[in-house]
């Protein structure tokens, strides 16, 4: 199917929509963004995913799919001939889909607690945190055997899943003064994060840190404006 | 890899178990169910799966594989030559997949938490959502199945293993509050799809009886209202 029948309807600062951007980019599949505000649920946003009301959503001909992880897979599965990101061992695939679920389920909702926490309660979440990154800098030696990126030589699955949330960790980090990329703590996550800013497939794609700050701030003072 | 070193690490009772267990049954891959009770942690379980320190696990030699979802679509590529799980075109396994995440990050927890919901306002609110999303489920079986006996078309595959699983603890919600969620007159196709379901040669031996799982249940009950 022709490339330019490709769509995605999202927003720059998304971590989710910036998959979805990678995972498009690895296989050189050119596509039209479609921005859209997330909070504002548009006509096209609740037509093109009634169920969630949420971005991204992927447009390819006259099909729509739905859910980020979903949609790097379904990139993988069609456009075959462009490098593979799902590893091709059924063993390394596991985990890959099993990190990726970690993140997704348990890690990256915590950044959301995060924003509303207070004291004791914001300390404790800083803690899971770091403690999940610390799982995910053993995962990285584990899947990397030494390479340079979990997918091996070249970004894959579950490199695209967390490289979509480092711009949201690192603005986090700098606003509570945090330090989640610690290299004494998680020296081989630092070194990754380092090289996703010089591969040609994702760097495009990490909004940042300064911008999504100043995009947060922008949106707290509208809701405390807007609750007043 | 030789498939005399399967185990899966479980309880019967468990939805996200029989998933695993159904998924190797359609693969005729022979396995070791090695039961245990998900409140203990025993040594095996934390040793195995010690993100998550929850059944199922599969070890397959000595690899162990977490999540029912993951360890399913692991089964149908490990073993690759037997009867597909997932759909083989991307879009349906997109689809398929979109169902089987919405079954287990929405639709299910709220099933999970209805029979235990007290409040006659609050169990009303739960019933009415569960029942939404039902209807969601029927239309998806309309469209993915087209016309076929299952969501994965002739055979049972990926979505019909997900929501399967979960109908032992739907009709045992059933019962126990009195209520009929699987109601002909609002989803008739996904009533008729259960029923095929529950007696297809595939599944059925692995799937536990209604009748068992309400028994634990009230046993269960009974336990906690002596303690």
């Amino acid at each position: 199917m022709a490339t330019s029948n490709v769509k995605v309807l999202g927003a720059w600062p998304s971590p989710f929509v910036n998959r979805v951007r990678m995972a498009l980019k690895v296989k050189s599949v050119d596509y039209e963004l479609i921005e859209t505000n997330p909070h504002e649920k548009t006509e096209l946003l609740i037509k093109s995913n009634p169920v969630h009301k949420k971005i991204p959503v992927l447009f390819h001909g006259d099909k729509r799919i739905c859910e980020s992880l979903i949609i790097v897979q379904y990139i993988d599965e069609v456009w075959t001939d462009g490098p593979s990101i799902l590893p091709s061992d059924p063993y390394d695939r596991a985990i890959a889909r099993f990190w990726a679920a970690y993140i997704d389920d348990k890690w990256f909702p915590l950044f959301q607690l995060l924003r509303d926490a207070q004291g004791e309660e914001r300390k404790a979440v800083v803690e899971k945190i770091s403690g999940g990154l610390l799982l995910l800098e053993g995962a990285f030696v584990d899947c990397s055997k030494g390479k340079a990126f979990f997918g091996g030589d070249n970004v894959g699955y579950l490199d695209i899943a967390l490289a979509g949330c480092v711009g949201w960790m690192r603005a986090s980090d700098i606003l509570l003064g945090a330090k989640f990329l610690d290299e004494t703590k998680t020296p081989h996550l630092v070194g990754w994060v380092g090289k996703l800013y010089s591969d040609s497939s994702v760097k495009d794609l990490m909004p940042d840190p300064h911008i999504l700050i100043e995009l947060y701030k922008k949106f707290q003072a509208m809701s405390e404006a807007a609750s007043e | 890899m030789a498939t005399g070193d399967v185990k899966v690490l479980g309880a019967w009772p468990s939805t996200f178990v029989n998933r695993v267990l159904m998924a190797l049954k359609i693969k005729s891959v022979e396995y070791e169910l090695i039961e245990m009770n998900p409140r203990e942690k025993p040594e095996i379980l934390l040793r195995n799966n010690p993100v998550h320190k929850k059944i199922p696990v599969l070890i397959h030699g000595d690899k162990p594989v977490c999540e029912s979802l993951v360890i399913m679509q692991y089964i149908d590529d490990a073993w690759a030559t037997g009867t597909s799980i997932l759909p083989s075109d991307p879009y349906d396994r997109a689809l398929a997949r979109f169902w089987v995440a919405y079954i287990d990050d929405k639709w299910f927890p709220l099933v999970k938490v209805l029979i235990e919901t007290e409040g006659e306002e609050e169990r009303t609110e739960l019933i009415q959502k569960v029942s939404e999303g039902l209807v969601l489920l029927e239309e998806a079986f309309v469209s993915c199945s087209e016309g076929k006996d299952f969501f994965g078309g002739e055979s049972i595959g990926y979505l019909d293993i997900v929501l399967g699983s979960c109908l032992g603890w739907l009709r045992v919600t059933q019962i126990v509050l009195e209520i009929e969620l699987l109601d002909r007159t609002k989803i008739p196709q996904l009533v008729k799809w259960a029923d095929r379901f529950s007696s297809d040669d595939a599944v059925k031996d692995v799937l536990p009886k209604t009748e068992k799982l309400l028994e634990l249940y009230r046993k269960i009950q009974a336990f906690l209202k002596a303690a």
